[in-house]
């Protein structure tokens, strides 16, 4: 009986860190402040250092502008700017149906077929890190982070 | 170049391999691998005499009795204490820590006395003494660092004054792996009164230490950071300083008599071991010294001298990265590689070693005042310990540029 048994084989690295995550974690596009914000939430994961915030203009139940600033590893990053320029415009309900879409993708819930990732655009891109338990944390803080403040403000 | 004895032999975990690769383990500094003598001891306790020590009067308590009896002896002569009565064993290092603060602290520090700290603390010796000033009204000073990465000399004439009640200093830093003067600091602090609390973790495992040349009136590690198994750790404390002190956990074992309105403590050491111990972790501690004393610390400290000198003049080529800790000018270096890749987050460094079959750790590292200090949000640690070899230095910086290819960075 060996409970390494089991152990999952490490995702290639090149499925992970793709060339759009890479870019992306670099991006400076959303990175600014917004003149008037609505709704600035910080999210952090404290045993790595990652650190965001979100900055949001709520309009009539639309994400009217978002922004982020913020420091920590390309997966938080990259998922961070992702989300930005998708959730951009669109209505409150599309944004928190499209969180809840992000998080059931890396907790696994979602097939890699499964239509509802279209939705996700680009940031269906960090469906691997679904397969690397360790970083899970990381893509999906500025998911959570987005919903809690759409859920503070409702 | 020092032997490359194959001790990887001796370690199970060691002898398997990862994606089809032998396993490059360079995270010593958090835990070491188990040798298969030291996994023999505890299944042999479990396996053949396992009874609760101290209680029954049956042949099985008596051996489990000598056994856990046999490790604090065995521990007494490891780090060159007076008496077994001195040696507590807890649950690790953190719990030690634990019980001076809250035994001795509490009841030693009052409103107006100075806690002494170097800025290079693990949290285990940092956060403890954070709340025992909060409780008493005491306050916390700071020991920082000269530019080398080694304490200041300066701060550790002029922060210890009369006013210092207590001073608590790591033996090694665990991010700059440097080894601190504790004999000067422990001097300073007698003569200013206070007492001084040693952090043993990182340098018990890596060279001989004898608790009183160093001066520790409390000195604590954990044993599976020296080849034994998690949950059996160490505090040495000076008896007179133990005896003084009230419990810290109270229960079973550590009691003489028990009325309904009042109770009378057992002598040392009973007295700071309450409920059923861990006598399993204990055999295993005795096997784990039996294998580390049989090695010699000259040759733990060679092998690892030579790979810090294998390392350090091929990262220094490298660009991109960044050093921690690795430009002391005194002879004090032990085998801890703090490092960053630039433009890379540790946590992303970490993940795409891990891919190549090598384990570092990524973050904190649970010194995050230290962090600070050196304005790093997180750094990457490689620690080595004597199983580790130049191959696996090899691998390490092999994997290192696959990490500036993946994150598309060229080889600039």
């Amino acid at each position: 009986m060996d409970i390494h048994e089991n152990r999952a084989s490490t995702p290639a690295m090149e499925d992970i860190y793709t060339e759009l995550i890479a870019e992306e974690s670099r991006s400076m596009e959303h990175r600014r402040h917004l003149s008037v914000p609505t709704a600035v939430l910080k999210g952090r994961n404290p045993s790595c250092g990652d650190e965001i915030t979100l900055e949001l203009a709520l309009k009539d139940g639309v994400v009217a502008d978002a922004s982020f600033t913020g420091v920590g590893c390309a997966i938080s990053q990259a998922s961070t700017s992702l989300m930005i320029g998708l959730i951009r415009g669109e209505t409150e309900e599309k944004a928190r149906r499209l969180a809840a879409t992000f998080l059931a993708m890396i907790k696994g819930d979602v097939s890699a077929d499964d239509p509802a990732l279209e939705e996700l655009g680009d940031a269906a891109a960090l469906q691997g890190v679904s397969h690397l338990p360790a970083r899970v944390k990381c893509a999906v803080l500025p998911w959570h982070t987005l919903a809690e403040a759409l859920e503070r403000k409702g | 170049m020092a032997e490359t004895g194959d001790f990887r032999r001796d370690f199970p975990l060691l002898r398997q391999e990862m994606n089809g690769r032998p396993i490059v383990y360079l995270d010593n500094g958090a835990t070491t691998q188990k040798p298969e003598s030291m996994i023999r001891a505890m299944c042999g306790y479990y396996g053949g005499c396992n009874a609760n020590p101290h209680r029954g009067a049956y042949a099985l308590s008596v051996e489990a009795t000598g056994i856990y009896e046999a490790a604090r002896e065995r521990v007494r002569r490891f780090i060159g204490a007076g008496e077994a009565r001195e040696i507590i064993f807890t649950k690790n290092a953190t719990e030690a820590l634990n019980l001076v603060a809250y035994s001795y602290g509490l009841t030693n520090l009052g409103a107006g006395d100075e806690i002494v700290l170097t800025i290079a603390e693990h949290h285990s010796n940092l956060v403890p003494w954070q709340r025992v000033a909060r409780a008493r009204g005491a306050t916390l000073k700071y020991i920082y660092l000269e530019p080398d990465g080694n304490l200041s000399e300066r701060d550790i004439a002029e922060k210890i004054t009369k006013k210092t009640k207590l001073v608590a200093v790591t033996h090694v830093s665990n991010v700059l792996g440097l080894v601190n003067p504790v004999r000067r600091v422990a001097d300073r602090a007698h003569e200013a009164g206070a007492v001084v609390v040693v952090d043993g973790s990182q340098s018990v495992p890596h060279m001989a230490v004898d608790v009183k040349a160093l001066g520790a009136d409390f000195f604590a590690f954990s044993g599976h950071k020296l080849l034994a198994p998690m949950g059996i750790g160490v505090l040495y404390g000076r008896a007179a300083l133990l005896e003084a002190m009230p419990p810290f956990l109270s229960g079973g074992d550590m009691i003489e008599y028990v009325e309904e309105q009042d109770t009378t403590y057992a002598e040392l050491p009973a007295k700071f071991e309450a409920g059923t111990q861990n006598v399993g972790g204990a055999a295993g501690l005795t096997a784990a010294i039996d294998y580390l004393e049989a090695m010699t610390f000259d040759r733990v400290r060679a092998i690892e001298a030579d790979l810090l000198s294998y390392a350090l003049p091929r990262l220094r080529a490298l660009p991109w990265i960044k050093l921690y800790g690795c430009d002391s000018t005194r002879d004090n270096k032990t085998g801890i590689i703090t490092f960053n890749v630039r433009d890379v987050h540790p946590h992303d460094v970490s993940t795409i070693l891990d891919s190549e079959g090598v384990a570092i750790r990524a973050g904190h590292h649970c010194a995050q005042p230290l962090m600070k200090y050196l304005g790093q949000a997180a750094t990457c640690r490689v620690s080595f310990y004597f199983y580790n070899t130049r191959q696996d230095v090899d691998r390490w910086l092999d994997a290192l540029e696959k990490v500036r290819e993946v994150m598309r960075l060229g080889h600039s």
